[in-house]
């Protein structure tokens, strides 16, 4: 069997539905192997969208992605996807052309040293030096993306290596000595853990991406319920909690709410479930959360007292430790009326601050508007995929996310471009739900190509362009930090997003008037095939509350 | 104070004042990685990542063809090196990893000292080399070649009795340590 059909039959075996890839030279084998193979292929416009597509598959469907590219500019193209997936700890295998093994190291044609550009954003990643190497290097990759913390692995395939012939048996274990993830969590302190969450008189339960990542949103909640624990989530954790709730209490960090961050700065002790005390989240390190005691959850030792010390670190899977957690926690029968306090001080922050913005007096749209308008037309049902910016802090803020997996975006790296391709692969990977790719004029543009993609492949993405001309977040910071100096911030009046949809051969529309927002998205989800709406929103708008850069948490502003 | 993000001039004490646990002593990192390519660039890149300087590394075979020892030091004075230890324990190809406490380690280290001596003077340092147990491995008219086996400290000290008579150069290896007593590394 030729090598690359045996890479076909390994994807198979790992039960890969679709990839997402661009050929080229170096992977004219690999893309041979398609033609027989059965497995579905995406044709993406940029390697780069399919890199984004692949892990907007794998955050929507939990399964680990794959995106194909070949040899040197293929596979640079992906290198910005790579370390999203790595950031932000998605299960994604990148298969890349290398070219042929006499050429390596020689300034050959398309030859770009993958391994030596991934290998501080990859998770692993495999060189394939025999062809008898290759079926072992991809279930291995697989095995490692989606256990223990996921993330991206590579498999550079030099095209000689896979037009080779060789004996193909399915490999069932993996060999791996030095890759053995904790993930059941140390009993004593998980014991210890359930005696200061019943001993604490201001606890918050702090839980971030990893508790979608372990697929723990049950045990999440089942944590929080197990006593009146009040609960807040990271952005990559938004989910993990059905928002709205009594004991939610909204997104914490640079734009949470005032009763999430306040909730934080004043607790006795902070229970932190896969979540990893990003600056984002902590503010000004040295006065965050002063008088707490850390309980840190983690699949990743690394993470444990990165930035903040934890009292009582806990090494395991986040399903498996708070199943325990619970159990343990049951046991004490701790009193709840001691929360009384504690309580009341959050609902008075809870009526004092709501998230609220000015809404305009005329027909304009604010921005935080359009979100609650979505959230209306949809009523919560939707997989709502964001680029990176306001709108993406407006969206954490408003729309009440009441399940884990339908709110995806590029949290760690914050990249700008994610949000069309990674819908079209949650689009792909969820068929029979409805996604929306929230994006901003600045994000969308850049990878809008990949509206072909959507045209192509009937891929029914619903792109929401919340456009204010403005590179709105830089601008944000430059009005409110740099003296309101802007500099090149402004995007102009190009393109004509709806021309530009159908061109594409999309439905392309166009909203300027908020009191028939509502039922106008309601027309554009319902419009079949993709859809790109253009709509309108106040220009200058900012993102509030928010922590100012190097601030504490008590001293946010608006 | 020149807060990240804003227009507030840094100055540079604040940069230089950057947080961080160090020990404040050398610490001797013996990992176990597995026999394969590409395996100590990626444990370079680690601490290249943090802006780590590593002081001495080594690389052999071990017992077993498919394991390779790392010996590497660093200064612990200048690079908290706990979350650097746990990296490594991420990466795929680490097998084991060990910060050697010093009191309970050999380490021994071999360098080669170039001296540019002749007549009494090659008596003299051949004397300092028999306090050293050194050994001469090369003599010619004008230069001497000297072998000496040692701790970082004792070979530094060598050095510091040598380099008056006219060093001409000097090669070391970099520490391996092994762990006192019956129990493996």
């Amino acid at each position: 069997m030729r090598a690359v059909d045996a890479v076909m039959e390994c994807l198979k075996a790992e039960g890969v539905e679709v990839v997402f890839g661009y050929p080229g030279g170096a992977n004219l084998p690999t893309y041979d192997a398609f033609v027989d193979a059965g497995i579905r292929h995406v044709l993406v416009r940029h390697e780069q969208g399919g890199g984004h597509a692949a892990e907007g598959y794998a955050r929507a469907t939990g399964k680990v992605g794959v995106a194909l590219g070949t040899s040197g500019p293929g596979a640079t193209n992906l290198v910005t996807a790579i370390t999203d997936a790595m950031m932000d700890s998605t299960p994604v295998v990148f298969l890349t052309g290398q070219v042929r093994t006499e050429l390596l190291g020689t300034d050959g044609f398309q030859e770009a040293d993958m391994l030596g550009i991934t290998m501080p954003i990859v998770k692993h990643s495999f060189m394939i030096q025999h062809p008898l190497e290759i079926p072992r290097a991809i279930h291995e990759a697989f095995h490692i993306a989606r256990t223990g913390r996921p993330g991206p692995v590579v498999v550079d395939i030099p095209t000689d290596l896979s037009r080779a012939d060789i004996p193909y048996e399915p490999v069932t274990d993996v060999r791996l000595p030095g890759y053995q993830p904790t993930t059941e969590g140390n009993q004593k302190q998980i014991r210890q853990a359930a005696k200061a969450l019943a001993s604490a008189r201001r606890p918050v339960i702090y839980a971030g991406g990893g508790v979608v990542n372990a697929n723990a949103s049950a045990e999440l909640i089942a944590l929080v319920r197990s006593d009146r624990f009040p609960v807040t989530c990271t952005l990559m954790g938004l989910g993990a909690y059905p928002a709205p709730d009594p004991q939610w209490l909204g997104m914490l960090g640079m734009h949470g709410t005032r009763a999430a961050n306040y909730a934080m700065d004043e607790a006795d002790l902070i229970c932190c479930v896969g979540a990893r005390f990003d600056d984002r989240i902590t503010g000004k390190l040295s006065e965050f959360a002063p008088r707490a005691k850390f309980i840190h959850i983690d699949i990743d030792p690394a993470e444990i007292s990165k930035n903040v010390p934890a009292h009582i670190p806990i090494v395991g899977d986040a399903k498996n430790v708070l199943t325990k957690l619970v159990a343990e926690y049951r046991a004490l029968e701790a009193d709840s009326s001691r929360l009384e306090e504690w309580w009341s001080r959050i609902d008075g922050w809870r009526e004092r601050y709501p998230l609220t913005y000015e809404d305009s007096a005329d027909t304009e749209i604010k921005p935080q508007r359009l979100i609650e308008a979505m959230y209306e037309a949809t009523g919560g049902n939707a997989i709502v995929v964001s680029d990176v910016g306001q709108h993406q802090m407006w969206a954490a803020q408003y729309f009440h996310f009441d399940a884990p997996r339908k709110w995806i975006n590029s949290g760690g790296l914050g990249t700008m471009g994610f949000g069309l391709p990674a819908a079209m692969g949650a689009a792909v990977g969820c068929p029979d739900q409805t996604v929306i790719c929230l994006t901003g004029d600045g994000g969308f543009q850049m990878n809008a190509q990949e509206l072909a993609t959507c045209a192509t492949e009937g891929i029914p993405v619903k792109v929401l362009i919340m456009n204010n001309g403005y590179l709105g977040m830089v601008r944000q910071w430059q009005e409110l930090f740099w003296d309101r100096r802007y500099s090149h911030v402004d995007m102009g009046q190009w393109p004509d997003f709806v021309k530009l949809a159908e061109a594409y051969g999309c439905t392309g529309m166009r909203f300027e008037d908020k009191t028939t927002l509502v039922d106008d998205i309601r027309t554009a989800l319902e419009t079949p095939g993709p859809v790109v709406v253009d709509v309108r929103v106040t220009k200058e708008e900012n993102v509030y509350p928010m922590i100012a850069p190097g601030a504490a948490a008590r001293d946010m502003v608006g | 104070m020149g807060e990240p993000g804003t227009k507030e001039l840094l100055s540079l004490e604040e940069l230089e004042a950057t947080a961080g646990h160090h020990t404040g002593r050398k610490h001797t990192l013996s990992i176990l990685v597995e026999n394969k390519p590409g395996v100590l660039t990626r444990i370079a890149g680690l601490f290249a990542r943090r802006g780590f300087n590593i002081d001495t590394l080594t690389v052999g075979p071990t017992d077993d063809e498919r394991i390779s020892r790392i010996t590497l030091t660093l200064d612990g004075a200048l690079h908290p090196i706990d979350q650097v230890t746990k990296q490594l324990h991420k990466l795929i190809n680490v097998l084991k990893i060990r910060d050697l406490d010093p009191t309970d380690t050999v380490a021994r280290e071999l360098a080669m000292f170039k001296v540019a001596v002749d007549g009494p003077q090659r008596a003299e340092v051949m004397q300092i080399c028999e306090i050293f147990r050194g050994k001469v491995v090369d003599v010619t008219k004008r230069s001497i070649v000297v072998e000496v086996t040692g701790t970082c400290d004792k070979i530094d000290a060598f050095e510091r009795m040598v380099r008056p008579f006219g060093l001409v150069e000097m090669m070391r290896t970099g520490e391996i340590a092994i762990a006192r007593g019956r129990g493996e590394t």
